[in-house]
């Protein structure tokens, strides 16, 4: 872990405007905030650990387990909502198992809402790591992450 | 300066004439996210492999969106001497079809066709901009998009772009200012406060360092209009940047970009290199001596950092937490220097204002807001899309001629602009011109383009209390009326969707949403109530359904719809007693089947099992009794 911290703050000069970029790379090379990567970026940055954790916890996109191999974000938007997302998502937690921010046992899926995509005009849509599957239906889901289906693992 | 600009002009032009009238078929595909979303990179593939094969030379370019989501992917092409031709619902095998058919033989294929682009006829296929949808619209900002590379600066010089910078830099600071004035043009990101005053204070406060911010972080869910401009024409947003830089007195700009848009980040960071090494960007720009960088910031997902001084923490490595205003950003902002926080389609119309002049920018619009404004139009309308209309046009025309009308022939019910901050329009207020006064009077806002429209089938308790979830999870906690009003407003909300809703809940509502409203310390809590204010003003009927009869007039809320067969018309096939996951369906083979309403858990897959031509399953407003 040390030295994949310090390629990672190798880009950085150590102020303290840089603490959400820091986090962001850091999360961007592990997938997630180690507890350990808190305090050493701390540290490289001139910041309390406390400073850290404030920060990191106050934005969406941080976590601090790590996270499944897929990630599935489930749009939330209005146009999505409208058409449908609620029963996409409950799909979803039918299909793999867990609820709304949880992790498949074997690492493969973690799942996930997000508040808009910004493909409303395809709604309901979800993202499947960084790609967008639009215009679905419980069915497709069903398609995609059931038995048999193509992403079934 | 002129040298430099006419030789870059040059050659801008000559590339981009080589390919308009040059000797090829120019294919052009939409591979913004919308179109990836809808399949067009396999669409691409197809085209190119196809080309390839029949050894066609033909452009195959990569474009942003044009606009028509619902008609993802789109291919767009131009045969020499002929207008170009765009094509809708182009998946990978009729991409094979048109280059078979159109670009190897002559047959222009009218029935994918949505329209031709340019001079000039083809048989059986109308002009694009004579269709229905294009017709009410006047594409300004997003002209481009879907028109030209945004990968390829060359193609946006050749189209006016860069020339808005340099008459900026023969102007001094006050009469980019007074142009702007003349244009009208007021901000693009909700409120609509005048643009030119914004700048003005910024220009007049004291201080050696200044600030420019765009907030790209678009956080209204059911919007995308920022997404589109910034993927399809990023160097708009870049030139209106320099521009603005120059107005207020700034030599750093930063854009405050969603890390959910992957696709325009990429394309910003490439355009701000493009526009560095031609000089556009950067240390003495145009060898004018007037330096402007950017920086690009990636949002970590905070709805809040839509507000400018929580923007201002999250760039300063803070929480997003707004501050009390007075001072106003314009005076001390980021780094307690004066800062001018303006929204990507604002800073795009900055550089049009500059390109065709004020004049031009105010001849459409209304009185009071002037120019064009871009909108996502979703939800339940048949054509979804990206539009640009001129201010003043009703919403009306907007649903019903450009998206259509209301998707499968249903009931229009409301239509949702400003997302979370904004409110919900019911059918008696359709006519409603769309500028920020009369929006304003409806009880809405203009926001910053998010256009929702809602049928029938959607009950506006549940929208309403959609938004509430939304805004009391966004709530950044620093201010008490906020962080407890929306608690208490959810909680509510949620009682009166699940059956527990009591006949004082409705005034409650009333109460202390005003107070929200008038006590919160910033945008998000002042305006968080009004997605519940304005259902309860046009649609109070159906809170009184839910709370009064425990009844979901539009079949949403699980726990106040019931679902029951009708024993006439069931034949006992036994489908819809598979398919329960509660086992709450009692009954024998071949004989009529029954819901056991303590078990029913409201999951609707009898509904959705039942085949068509029985359809006995039927789901009814209420709570149905046992026996019932």
């Amino acid at each position: 872990m040390e030295k994949r911290l310090e390629t990672v703050f190798s880009e950085f000069k150590g102020s303290k405007e840089e603490l959400i970029p820091l986090l962001q790379k850091v999360q961007e090379e592990f997938g997630y905030l180690p507890k350990e990567a808190m305090y050493k970026i701390g540290r490289f940055a001139g910041i309390p650990e406390s400073k850290v954790y404030a920060v990191a916890t106050f934005y969406a996109q941080f976590r601090f387990s790590p996270m499944g191999k897929n990630l599935i974000m489930v749009c939330r938007g209005t146009a999505c909502h409208v058409r449908g997302a609620p029963r996409i998502l409950d799909e979803l937690e039918t299909q793999l198992g867990i609820k709304e921010g949880g992790t498949t046992p074997d690492l493969e899926y973690s799942l996930e809402t997000v508040a808009c995509i910004g493909a409303c005009g395809l709604a309901p849509c979800i993202m499947v790591n960084k790609k967008v599957e639009a215009k679905l239906t419980p069915k497709k889901v069903a398609e995609l992450f059931g038995k048999g289906g193509k992403n079934e693992n | 300066m002129k040298t430099k600009f006419e030789d870059i002009m040059v050659k801008s032009e000559k590339e981009w004439e080589s390919m308009q009238c040059g000797e090829k078929p120019v294919i052009l595909v939409g591979t913004a996210t919308c179109g990836r979303s809808a399949g067009s990179l396999e669409t691409l593939e197809a085209l190119r492999s196809e080309a390839d094969k029949s050894g066609i030379d033909c452009t195959i370019i990569e474009v942003g969106c044009i606009g028509l989501c619902y008609a993802e992917p789109l291919v767009t092409i131009a045969k020499p001497g002929n207008p170009a031709v765009c094509y809708g619902g182009i998946d990978a095998e009729k991409a094979k079809e048109l280059v078979e058919k159109y670009i190897i033989g002559n047959d222009p294929v009218p029935e994918y066709a949505l329209g031709t682009i340019g001079q000039g006829k083809i048989a059986d296929i109308e002009k694009i901009q004579d269709t229905s949808v294009f017709k009410p619209q006047i594409r300004r900002v997003l002209k481009k998009c879907g028109s030209i590379d945004p990968a390829n600066v060359e193609h946006y010089i050749a189209n006016g772009g860069y020339s808005g910078l340099k008459r900026a830099l023969e102007m001094t600071s006050e009469e980019i200012i007074d142009n702007i004035k003349i244009s009208g043009l007021r901000g693009r990101g909700g409120a609509g406060f005048p643009t030119w005053r914004k700048w003005q204070f910024c220009h007049d406060a004291e201080g050696d360092q200044k600030y420019l911010i765009c907030n790209a972080d678009e956080g209204d869910p059911g919007a995308f209009m920022n997404r589109s401009l910034l993927e399809g024409d990023p160097h708009a947003l870049l030139e209106g940047m320099v521009i603005a830089g120059r107005a207020i007195g700034a030599d750093t700009g930063y854009i405050y970009c969603r890390a959910e848009y992957p696709l325009a980040l990429e394309r910003l960071d490439l355009a701000i290199k493009q526009a560095k090494d031609l000089g556009f960007l950067g240390d003495n720009i145009m060898e004018t001596g007037f330096t402007f960088h950017i920086k690009v910031k990636e949002g970590a997902g905070a709805f809040v950092c839509g507000e400018e001084t929580a923007l201002i923490a999250s760039i300063e490595g803070e929480r997003g937490m707004p501050r009390p205003r007075p001072p106003f950003p314009a005076v001390s902002g980021l780094w307690g220097k004066p800062t001018i926080i303006n929204n990507v389609e604002t800073l795009a119309s900055v550089a049009l204002v500059m390109q065709q002049g004020a004049q031009w920018f105010s001849q459409v619009g209304s009185e009071a807001s002037k120019g064009t404004k871009t909108f996502a139009l979703v939800g339940k309308v048949k054509r979804t899309g990206l539009v640009e209309v001129p201010m003043g046009i009703t919403l009306r025309e907007m649903i019903y001629d450009i998206g259509g009308g209301i998707l499968n022939d249903r009931e229009f019910k409301a239509v949702q602009t400003g997302g979370p901050s904004g409110g919900c329009i019911p059918a008696e207020k359709l006519d409603t011109p769309v500028d920020y006064d009369s929006l304003n009077a409806a009880g809405t806002i203009m926001g910053s383009g998010g256009m929702v429209v809602m049928d029938a089938d959607n009950c506006m308790v549940d929208v309403a209390r959609y938004f509430l979830e939304f805004t009391q999870k966004e709530s950044c906690g620093e201010c008490v009326p906020c962080r407890l009003g929306t608690k208490q407003m959810l909680d509510i909300l949620n009682d009166i969707t699940q059956g527990r809703g009591k006949p004082d809940d409705i005034d409650l509502l009333e109460e202390i949403g005003y107070a929200v409203k008038r006590t919160s310390l910033c945008g998000l809590g002042q305006t968080a109530p009004n997605p519940v204010l304005s259902t309860l003003r046009y649609f109070r009927n159906e809170y009184e359904a839910h709370i009064n009869k425990k009844e979901c007039p539009s079949l949403v809320c699980r726990d106040l719809i019931s679902y029951k067969i009708d024993t006439d018309k069931c034949t006992g096939c036994r489908l819809c007693f598979k398919a329960c996951p509660a086992d709450a369906i009692i009954g024998e083979k071949k004989e009529p089947h029954i819901v056991d309403q303590e078990k029913c858990i409201k999951c609707g897959m009898c509904f959705e099992k039942c085949p068509p031509k029985f359809n006995a399953v039927v789901c009814i407003p209420g709570q149905l009794k046992d026996g019932e």
